[in-house]
């Protein structure tokens, strides 16, 4: 155990400490006792920083957890994982230093739970990006889902809450179960879980030559985009919303829906290079990218707008991945990775901010509906300040951050469309045009965000609460965010050695070596990517002038996605049509169960027989058999026939009375004596159990059998009975070719000698086998319990057992 | 013998599953206690049936018949007259109960 596996493990030690310590300081915010762990957690991480001489040298640490199958604790940190873990340990101080002030300490909050659960998902999250080898990242993702729902339905007494949650632990362990079986195929190819040996092995072969390259890259893409949020999975993330707005800030646009992002650039040096994968990853992200957009223009909620632009951003870090795959045949693709690269470190504090300002506008107003709030630049002049930055930086305006990453966007999108491979030359003139057109909506929903919110008209009466400026310890974290959203946007080189460089040689490793190869400006001379940006800029505020118009469509009255609709239908459909399944298959009826299980049965005997061709067939070394057992048997086989036709109740008693003790009588034959005398005596009991039952209760005596005669009956009991003996014909058969010698001539060697008794079956019985017997007699007692409890218990009417 | 004997359980097996699909509680019953003697006799024949004497070591017989698979039946016969007697009660119970013993009317309502 390194310290980076503590590092993972400290936040779940850290989970089960909450409880103790909430019961413990009643009177303590719990979260001031958690902030320290995320804190010192992003300063250690910190010191892996390649700055000032300082080399970051990847290496698998493992701790074998299950090395038989190949399971092991392995972490792996690199450029692309230390990025990511940052990002999880910096935001999510800064967000539960946010918590402290949102949720108050109030008597009905339950506190210890919501940081039972960030914890919870905080280790998960640096399980998933820390791992090295696939079923633990599966777990720990599969764990992240988890954390989201319960996060998500914190305020579990609300319907919508509750409704989100499963909604997003529906779709997002929906796509971890495909991940799992695409982890398990590239188990089969490549016959490792690490990630760095699939990654050396994959270098090693031609791609084209295994079948299930695709299959697994179909399905570990799945689990990415359910995550992620991608069209046509991204419904689950509004729906999400319910959450508090630290956790929306925190899982649901800086770490959470970016894990599916981490496990595509993790995988682009596997699978980069693959047609297919260039054009999934880059149709699915450019897709989502402008649904997006358009979603977030029409939405009335900020968090809504948020969401959907949550959305829109992911799509477009993943198009970006995508067109980056390409670097593999051409590098001058490379610069959609450090696109996408530096757009996940802004997005992260852009849209951090921007979850913390409208968590501060809905706390200090009461609602987030854009219709009911306006004029709140005077009211609340702190706040105006950051989300003009947080607005500004997200719609791609200089000097932020988002300016340089949105240039680097169009740049990579252009280079990639003007390539000459995966036939780009047909499609590839829609990459800029899908990606300018989101671009304008993009801006207008931030000219929404923006106007709607602190221009206008203030209008207290709608309001439930008196606008005021927040208290100072709301504010701090999204200042925090804002000032690096401004620090990155004036310095974006310091992020370009520190942070971009490491990732990217994790992501292309080819790269590896080239040093001080990133330069991050802002003028790059009048060229098309600023045209693309002026015309944004000029297209987007037409529009928003003109928005008025735009609201009457039809298209904006529907606030809902039209794909819920599909999810909602499905959902119910499922549960209807399960409902009906178990219906059709759970008929109360004792007897289809029983023919369920005789079926199953026959089916799989009949199968293995078939399957093992264990048919045998051997009618020698048969013993003779004498005339008076010819006469016994048949006897017993003529009974045995007649049962089923006997009308009378006594008459079949008696008929069974007549097999039981026929067959003692071929227990004598075949030199069981022990066995003989047992079945007398119980035989003749059950006789008379049987008519003291039924012969001496009068009311039951008239009543006659109406055997129906039933077809499928006869024929599965002909073939239950054909099934048996072809099973004791084989086993027969297989005796003596096989030759076993029976075990039991140790009991035969060891009955004097040990237990002093010459009857070898009581010796088994009451010494060798002795406890088994006194467990025997305890069944037998409890049925005899059971029995007497049965005729003496009486009941009153409506009661029950 | 052994091939007489296998036939024989064939039959006990089919007459016992077709008493399990009937209507009738007694005839589950039977059903049941006419499995359990063919399995008794299936466990028996397969063991090897008049090899040697019975397993009593007074015989001083060359060999003698399988101690164990006897071992073993008898037990099974002990419990299987335990369950035996419990199902007749139950069902003579829940005849007294519900005033009938077709399983038809005895299961409970459609949608649970």
């Amino acid at each position: 155990m390194t310290t980076l596996h503590y590092l993972v493990l400290a936040p779940f030690i850290m989970a089960l400490l909450v409880p103790f310590i909430y019961k413990g300081f009643r009177h303590i915010h719990t979260g001031w006792f958690v902030l320290a762990l995320p804190l010192i957690l992003f300063i250690y991480l910190l010191s892996y920083l390649p700055i000032g001489g300082n080399t970051l040298n990847p290496e698998v640490m493992v701790v074998p957890w299950v090395p038989t199958l190949g399971i092991n604790f392995a972490i792996y940190l690199d450029g692309l994982s230390l990025l990511f873990a940052l990002l999880i340990t910096g935001i999510g101080t800064l967000v539960v230093l946010y918590s402290i002030f949102y949720i108050a300490n109030k008597k009905d909050e339950p506190l210890n739970n919501f940081y039972v659960y960030l914890m919870m998902f905080m280790g998960a999250m640096l399980g998933v990006v820390l791992s090295d080898n696939l079923m633990v990242i599966y777990v720990f993702w599969e764990l992240t889902s988890l954390a989201s729902a319960l996060l998500i339905a914190y305020w579990f007494h609300k319907e919508k809450s509750r409704y989100g949650a499963q909604k997003s632990m529906l779709i997002t362990v929906t796509g971890g179960f495909a991940m799992l079986a695409g982890f398990c195929l590239l188990y089969i190819i490549t016959g490792s879980f690490s990630i760095q040996e699939i990654i050396a092995y994959f270098g090693q072969i031609d791609l084209t030559s295994e079948v299930l390259v695709i299959p697994a890259m179909l399905l570990i893409l799945l689990g990415a985009f359910t995550k992620s949020a991608q069209f046509p999975f991204h419904i689950w993330l509004p729906d999400a919303m319910e959450a508090p707005t630290p956790v929306s800030a925190y899982l649901h646009s800086a770490t959470m829906v970016k894990a599916g992002i981490y496990l595509v650039a993790r995988f682009t040096p596997v699978f980069g290079g693959l047609p297919e994968w260039f054009w999934i990853i880059t149709s699915f992200g450019l897709l989502t990218l402008i649904w997006g957009s358009i979603s977030a223009v029409r939405q009335t909620d900020l968090k809504g707008i948020l969401a959907f632009s949550t959305i829109s951003q992911l799509g477009l870090i993943m198009a970006l991945f995508g067109l980056g795959s390409a670097s593999f045949i051409d590098n001058i693709a490379e610069v959609a990775i450090i696109a996408a690269i530096f757009h996940l470190i802004n997005h992260a504090t852009f849209k951090g901010s921007l979850f913390m300002v409208v968590g501060i506008v809905d706390h200090e107003t009461g609602t987030r509906d854009i219709r009911k709030l306006g004029g709140l630049m005077s009211i609340m002049p702190i706040t105006f300040t950051i989300s003009i930055i947080g607005i500004a930086s997200m719609a791609g305006l200089p000097p932020f951050n988002g300016f340089l990453s949105k240039e680097m966007f169009f740049t990579g999108v252009l280079d990639v469309a003007s390539l000459n491979i995966f036939n780009i030359q047909t499609w590839g003139f829609l990459f800029p045009i899908v990606a300018w057109i989101a671009s304008v909506f993009t801006f207008v929903y931030c000219m929404i965000m923006f106007f709607r919110t602190f221009t206008g008209k203030y209008q207290p009466e709608k309001l439930e609460k008196e606008a005021h400026e927040a208290p100072i310890g709301l504010l701090i974290s999204p200042i925090v965010l804002a000032s690096l959203v401004v620090i990155f946007g004036l310095f974006p080189n310091l992020l370009s050695y520190s942070m971009i460089e490491p990732a990217l040689h994790a992501v292309l490793p080819y790269t590896v070596g080239l040093d001080n190869y990133i330069n991050i400006y802002h003028w790059h001379g009048l060229n098309t990517e600023l045209f693309m940006t002026i015309g944004v800029v000029l297209f987007g505020s037409l529009v928003f002038i003109n928005l008025k118009r735009w609201q009457e469509s039809t298209f904006f009255l529907h606030e809902r996605d039209p794909l819920n609709r599909l999810y909602d239908g499905g959902l119910d459909g499922l549960v209807a049509g399960s409902q009906r399944v178990t219906n059709v298959q759970l008929t109360g009826l004792l007897r289809d169960y029983f023919v369920y299980m005789m079926v199953f049965m026959l089916i799989l005997l009949g199968w293995t027989f078939f399957r093992y061709d264990a048919m045998q067939f051997n009618f020698t070394n048969v013993s003779e058999i004498s005339p008076y057992l010819w006469i016994i048997t048949l006897v017993l086989m003529a009974t045995t026939i007649s049962i089923p036709f006997i009308q009378h109740r006594v008459t079949s008693i008696i008929a069974v009375g007549v097999i039981g003790f026929l067959i003692a009588l071929l227990f004598v034959v075949f030199r069981a004596p022990d066995l003989a005398l047992t079945q007398l005596l119980v035989e003749t009991v059950m006789v008379v159990l049987f008519l003291l039952c039924f012969y001496h209760l009068p009311e039951l005596r008239k009543e006659k059998f109406k055997p129906k005669f039933r077809f499928t009956n006869l024929v599965i009991s002909i073939g239950m009975g054909a099934i048996v003996t072809l099973l004791g014909f084989s086993a027969h058969a297989a005796r003596h070719s096989l030759n076993f010698s029976p075990i039991s001539q140790y009991f035969v060697e060891n009955s004097k000698p040990l237990a002093g008794g010459y009857n070898m079956v009581n010796v088994i019985l009451v010494d060798f086998r002795g406890l088994d017997t006194l467990l025997e007699v305890l069944v037998l007692g409890v049925a005899a319990l059971g029995i007497v409890a049965l005729i003496k218990l009486k009941m009153k009417e409506g009661q029950d057992v | 013998m052994e091939i007489l004997m296998i036939l024989t359980v064939g039959v006990l097996v089919s007459v016992s599953t077709y008493l399990l699909l009937t209507k009738s509680l007694l005839r589950v019953v039977l059903g049941l206690l006419l499995l359990s003697h063919a399995a008794h006799l299936l466990f028996l024949t397969l063991a090897g049936l008049k090899e040697g004497a019975p397993p009593l070591l007074g015989e001083e017989a060359a060999s003698y018949a399988d101690p164990l698979p006897q071992a073993l039946i008898l037990t099974a016969i002990v419990i299987g007259f335990g369950v035996t007697a419990f199902l007749l009660v139950l069902s003579y119970r829940t005849y007294k109960e519900h005033k009938t013993d077709d399983l038809d009317q005895l299961r409970g309502s459609a949608d649970e």
